[in-house]
């Protein structure tokens, strides 16, 4: 089988196989299966099966791409580090400090329109980048793995963004003051046609960031260096690429994704920073969405829209009397059933040999 | 002093579980596999203990032992969680890190699912009583002065202690365990020398998962009222921490178990103690973390973790 086919077969199996465990669980726990399916649909579109004269509600579809734009851009980080075979599990920590950077800014600095979201997110991005600066350096001077340090980085960030956001001029202990309007990125005009959803003009932003990924990863010599070096480390070292130089940009550039993740959901989504005792798992999510996206950026894109849809319809499902949780339990699935991919292709070749040795007997039974 | 005094009964309290879920990473790293997902599995165990618990406290004969059931029933369900580890690993060879990931996501869906089915509600009913507190302990509450510190506290920091010392035994003075050392340093070499790598590990990964399971259930037993979504809140992720901080040994892991378990006290007490009531309590939140981070430079150089953690074993490459 070649490569291309199987890089895109496999993450649709695990789907498949994902959304049918769900499917299983539902059924064994006597729960409705039919409402999965109709709060998917009704999610995306907005249509409903359930009351059809109602029409479609475009609030919903809205709700949709705001869940979606976060992680599609935690994906493109954690996917962007893979590439040079980095594990960016600290992305979650980056997404907080990107947060945080962003409210300070927006909060402390005043700005004209436009600009002050341009800053503000750029100020989100840079935070996010140099969170992740300490596992690169780490790992290049000291060859301390980057998947420890950035788990206890994520826990240092959450814990230290909650103490600064509200230490910031009449905060709450659960919530900054909401962020002037030059900052933030929500639209009335997008509120208003998506029937008062909280669509934001974020959106612009991830197409922008999915055209960058694909552009650096796949179009510069800078990307090449990168894809080499997560391919074969000593290998790369040996054609002349600097290791070290691309392994610390190649994260930093991701915990930049990362940390506009933060500032899309700060200035977007909810416009005030929140003070949380928990994280979010945004950086998870983009683990799920990379792994199964492939780590290229189209198929990013896609399975951030998948996970987005999954995550949007869980209020939906709870309201229509079937636990939330499945769609955590699905989406959790997913990216078990891609990381055990040995087994899936093991039984793709299986199947492929089987039906091999069917067509030669065919041929045998011609002559 | 006497502040000092009345927080080591907290301090023993949150280190139980760190000591415990550490000692069962402990177990899963030196034979080779990269346990990330400790989290995961004390959330499972944790749920678990709660629902043997508050199903079992009204029933006539097992009601007072209601309790030390949920232990066991945490453990149970730890070493069955465990497996999806294991198996993934070891037999279908998947990235150690990214198995762990989606098994700690799932961690999180179904037990909140199994909540909701069981219960109808996004946690699991309160029970009454969980672990009691020991109300004294025989020679060391009649310490003077110090004894003080001994009143009070939970039965489970015995387990804890007995574990390191079994861990100990079994990691350094048995078979099993030098066999596991060597799985988790040069699997290939270990097999040459006609060592079951595959049934090595999955033992390991077991027993990690019977730990983990353990120090969930005691968590939420003795630390809460009810199982929720948050109830471990990344003190898998600190057990971790405790692991690298204690260099993968267990007498280290309890040391750092406890100092761990202090600062977290730390915060909660700073409020009373003069100079302390100044620093942040989130600072002390931080400590574990940035901790182990300076641990891990001051370490690195020197071969204090086992060598092949996290390396996909595959008994066919050399």
């Amino acid at each position: 089988m070649s490569k291309k086919y199987e890089k895109i077969l496999i993450p649709v199996i695990a789907i498949i196989l994902g959304i049918l465990l769900g499917c299983i669980i539902l059924i064994i726990s006597g729960q409705d299966v039919g409402a999965l399916f109709n709060g998917l649909v009704k999610s995306a579109t907005g249509f409903d099966f359930s009351k059809p004269s109602s029409g479609l509600n475009l609030r919903y579809p809205g709700e949709f791409l705001v869940s979606s734009m976060p992680i599609i851009l935690t994906g493109l980080a954690i996917g962007f580090a893979y590439r040079c075979g980095m594990f960016n599990i600290g992305a979650e920590g980056q997404v907080i400090v990107g947060s945080l950077a962003s409210c300070m800014v927006a909060i402390l600095v005043p700005m004209p329109p436009v600009v002050g979201v341009i800053v503000c997110l750029f100020a989100g991005g840079l935070a996010g980048a140099l969170w992740a600066f300490i596992p690169g350096i780490l790992k290049c001077r000291f060859n301390i793995s980057e998947v420890v340090t950035g788990i206890m980085l994520n826990y240092t960030a959450l814990y230290g963004a909650n103490y600064f956001l509200k230490g910031l001029p009449e905060s709450t202990t659960t919530r900054t003051v909401d962020i002037p309007a030059n900052a933030s990125l929500s639209s009335e005009f997008l509120s208003s046609i998506t029937n008062h959803s909280r669509l934001h003009w974020g959106f612009i932003l991830v197409i922008i960031c999915v055209i960058a990924y694909w552009f650096i990863i796949e179009k510069t010599s800078f990307g090449y260096s990168l894809r080499a070096t997560g391919f074969n480390k000593e290998g790369a070292r040996y054609a002349g690429i600097k290791v070290n130089k691309s392994t610390i940009l190649s994260i930093m550039i991701s915990g930049f994704f990362a940390g506009l993740a933060g500032a899309v959901i700060l200035q977007g989504t909810f416009g005030y920073g929140r003070v949380m005792s928990a994280a979010e798992n945004y950086g998870f999510d983009g683990i799920s969405v990379a792994l199964v996206g492939g780590c290229n950026a189209i198929g990013i894109l896609l399975s951030g829209l998948l996970f987005g849809l999954l995550k949007v319809t869980q209020p939906l499902l709870q309201t229509s009397g079937i636990p939330k949780e499945i769609g955590d339990i699905i989406s959790s699935s997913i990216v078990f059933f891609v990381a055990i991919q040995y087994a899936i292709k093991y039984v793709l070749t299986k199947i492929e040999l089987r039906k091999g040795k069917a067509q030669s007997k065919k041929a045998g039974d011609v002559q | 002093m006497s502040i000092i005094i009345s927080m080591v009964p907290a301090t023993l309290m949150v280190a139980t579980p760190i000591i415990i879920a550490a000692l069962g990473g402990l177990f899963s790293e030196r034979s080779g596999i990269v346990n990330i997902c400790i989290e995961g599995i004390m959330m499972v165990g944790g749920f678990a203990g709660a629902t043997v618990c508050v199903l079992l406290e009204s029933h006539p004969t097992f009601g007072p032992y209601a309790g030390w059931l949920g232990l066991l029933a945490g453990l149970v369900v730890g070493i069955i969680y465990s497996l999806l580890l294991a198996v993934s690993t070891i037999n279908f060879k998947a990235d150690h890190t990214i198995a762990g990931t989606a098994i700690n996501l799932l961690a999180t869906g179904i037990t909140v699912y199994l909540c909701q089915i069981i219960f109808g509600q996004q946690r699991t009913v309160a029970f009454s009583k969980g672990i009691s507190k020991m109300k004294e302990i025989p020679l060391l509450s009649d310490i003077p002065v110090i004894g003080e510190a001994f009143t009070g506290i939970y039965p489970t920091i015995f387990i804890a202690l007995i574990l390191v010392v079994v861990t100990w035994f079994i990691v350094y003075k048995t078979r099993f365990g030098l066999r596991m050392r060597s799985c988790g340093e040069n699997p290939h070499a270990a097999a040459s020398m006609g060592i079951d790598v595959y049934k090595t590990r999955y033992v390991a990964v077991m027993i990690s998962g019977a730990f983990a399971g353990l120090a969930g259930a005691i968590m939420v037993l003795t630390n809460g009222i009810q199982y929720t979504a948050s109830s471990i809140h990344g003190v898998g992720f600190i057990a971790i921490a405790a692991l690298i901080f204690g260099k993968w040994n267990p007498l280290g892991t309890l040391g750092a178990g406890l100092f761990f378990g202090f600062s977290s006290a730390l915060g909660v007490y700073a409020s009373m103690i003069p100079i302390l009531n100044l620093i942040p309590s989130e600072f002390f939140s931080c400590i574990p973390y940035v901790l182990t981070i300076i641990a891990l430079i001051i370490f690195s150089g020197k071969a204090v973790g086992p060598k092949a953690s996290g390396q996909i074993y595959d008994a066919g490459k050399r």
